[in-house]
């Protein structure tokens, strides 16, 4: 790719205590991919989403998106300049209602949205994930799948440049899972750039344009696809270094 | 504006009518007893303000109602009415900032301890302050101000903190407050500036709390901390504003009517044993009306807003929200 990157992060580090959970990882996002972030359990993943969308401050490193360093920003300062996310384990403002929801990701930053516009441009969010019958109901009531849409809806509200998805496949049965694929490649289409984190492999192969793969904090691969999945030390990362 | 707040803004205009009648055609005792109720509604809803949609609970409420008697106690015969209250408000926004950027990082148990510390601190500097530099711990309020003065003063202040509540409910501040009692980590990836909100939203609510001490000190011809300072009103301004139902604007009204009664009741016919019986009415209510009596009503009343269950929910155990 000939255009500048949307994300470049540069040997980013953060460090619990003792243990070195993202170790010098650096790579690149360009405008309209689709980035898959692969690795074992523990090998860093959400605590690099953590970093990039400020939710955790780096040990050392760099992150910029666009022109800007981002890194060590405030959570909300870096949402205002267009990075959006969704949680691995699904988090919704329980007591509102799902148009609520989705209004509350319009409310801030460049290009906010108030009452009427805002209103209407949420319901259409929601008709865009598949929920707007429910935009009445409060989000604390909804199932665990309507939770994860409704996640998305207000993550897309926030007008990002840049999307983290933290498995946000996880835990669909097959039907549902075709359904969720299908929803993120119509994002795709609309030219969203995203950073996924999945282990869903149908997910990956469909979807990602580029993979960069963690293990232990350090990537260990930046591919396509198919060449990240069947490279050797990618293997041996998956299948457990039984002999390390 | 629909029927419902049709119905409140009149029932809200009609107790405030009514209560700043009660010194034309009541008696000293019913303008003690309007004074307590509007004291206790004022207070009430502005604590509200704050920590009914952000949940977090303060107990410092007494720390910025004693500032504003305070500082009447202190320059209240030496600057004209006007600009003593504004002051008040102005002390009282003013140490709440500074305590805010300290304290709202705090979460649940630590911050309603910190809280009710903050107003025991204030407490034991002012008694140190009076006794080593002011010569006598408690000041006389000799000041030209009568009950039916006192009435009037706070059903304005009463009123207009039903309109900022009112204001609030609407604006994008007021939407921040209920997303940081949702989940504060989604408000902050929404990008609202969540540390602005609260401080903002706390420090209003203290000066609107502090303009109300101000207001009431003339009440006390002699004043000194341990008066100004009573731990009991936070904590009595707490059961109120929970039994009422902190959720909504009119909710802790609903708790004030019943509870200034009985409070009155009990005071005069058990001065001994009030602490107590203040404590037994707390887990009462906490127990028994854990979402407030609006609350309650609303649901038998039918709600503002439609939800019905999930027809299809499981049980969805809550994930954590820090
Ligand atoms: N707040 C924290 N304090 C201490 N250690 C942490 C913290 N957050 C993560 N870790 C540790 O950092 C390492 C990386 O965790 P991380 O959650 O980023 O992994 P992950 O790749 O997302 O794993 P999974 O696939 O299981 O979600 C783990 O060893 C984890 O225990
Ligand atoms: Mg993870």
């Amino acid at each position: 790719m000939t255009r500048a990157p949307i994300l470049t992060v540069d040997g980013l580090s953060k460090r619990f205590g003792g243990l070195v959970a993202v170790d010098g990882l650096s790579f690149s996002v360009y405008p309209g991919e689709i980035v898959g972030l692969l690795g074992p359990n523990g090998s860093g993943k959400t605590t690099t989403m953590h970093l990039i969308s400020g939710a955790l401050k780096p040990s050392a490193g760099s992150i910029r998106l666009g022109g800007d360093e981002i890194a060590g920003q405030p959570p909300y300062r870096i949402a205002r300049l267009g990075i959006a996310r969704t949680f691995q384990l699904v988090r919704v403002l329980g007591s509102m209602t799902c148009l609520e929801n989705v209004q509350a990701g319009l409310a801030f930053g460049p290009g906010a949205l108030a009452g009427k516009a805002a209103a209407q441009r949420a319901h259409a969010l929601l008709e865009r994930v598949g929920m707007h019958p429910l935009a009445d109901r409060p989000a604390g009531e909804l199932t665990y799948l309507d939770q994860t849409r409704l996640e998305l809806a207000r993550a897309l509200a926030v007008r990002p440049r840049l999307l983290l998805l933290d498995e946000w496949l996880a835990g669909l049965n097959p039907s549902e899972l075709v359904e969720g694929i299908a929803l993120l490649r119509a994002l795709r289409e609309d030219g969203i750039t995203m950073v996924l984190v999945e282990h869903v492999m149908d997910a990956i192969r469909s979807l990602c344009d580029r993979c960069v793969v963690m293990n232990a904090g350090r990537k260990i691969a930046d591919a396509q696809p198919e060449a990240a999945l069947s490279d050797p030390e990618v293997v041996r990362a998956y299948l457990g270094d039984d002999d390390a | 504006m629909t029927l419902r707040q049709l119905l409140l803004l009149t029932a809200g205009v009609g107790l405030l009518a009514a209560a700043a009648l009660t010194p034309l055609i009541g008696s000293g005792y019913a303008m003690s007893m309007a004074i307590n109720l509007l004291m206790f509604t004022a207070l009430a809803t502005a604590w509200a303000l704050f920590s009914g949609p952000t949940g977090y609970i303060s107990l410092a409420t007494v720390a910025f109602f004693g500032i504003g008697a305070y500082t009447v106690a202190v320059v209240g015969e030496a600057l004209p009415w006007g600009l003593v209250l504004a002051l008040a408000a102005g002390l009282g926004f003013l140490v709440a900032l500074v305590v805010g950027l300290s304290t709202l990082r705090l979460r649940g148990v630590y911050f309603v301890i910190f809280t009710f510390g903050l107003a025991e601190l204030i407490r034991q500097l002012v008694t140190w302050y009076e006794a080593n530099h002011a010569g006598s711990v408690g000041r006389f309020v000799f000041l030209d101000i009568s009950q039916a003065q006192i009435v009037w003063q706070l059903t304005a202040v009463t009123a207009v903190v039903f309109l900022l509540g009112a204001l609030l409910q609407r604006s994008r501040l007021g939407l921040t407050l209920r997303m940081i009692g949702d989940d504060e980590t989604v408000a902050l990836h929404c990008g609202a500036n969540t540390t602005a909100a609260k401080l903002l939203a706390f420090s209003l609510s203290a000066a609107l709390m502090a303009l109300v001490g101000a207001i009431v000190a003339p009440r006390w011809t002699y004043l000194d901390p341990t008066i100004a300072f009573n731990p009991v009103v936070s904590f009595q301004v707490l059961i109120m504003a929970l039994l009422g139902g902190a959720g909504r604007l009119y909710g802790p009204l609903l708790g004030v009517i019943p509870l200034v009664l009985l409070f009155e009741y009990l005071s005069a016919h058990f001065p001994n044993h009030f602490s107590i019986l203040l404590g037994v009415t707390f887990l009462a209510i906490v127990y028994l009306v854990p979402n407030g009596v609006a609350g309650l009503a609303e649901r038998y009343l039918g709600r503002p807003r439609p939800s019905q269950p999930a027809a299809a929910a499981p049980a969805q155990p809550k994930e954590g929200t820090s």
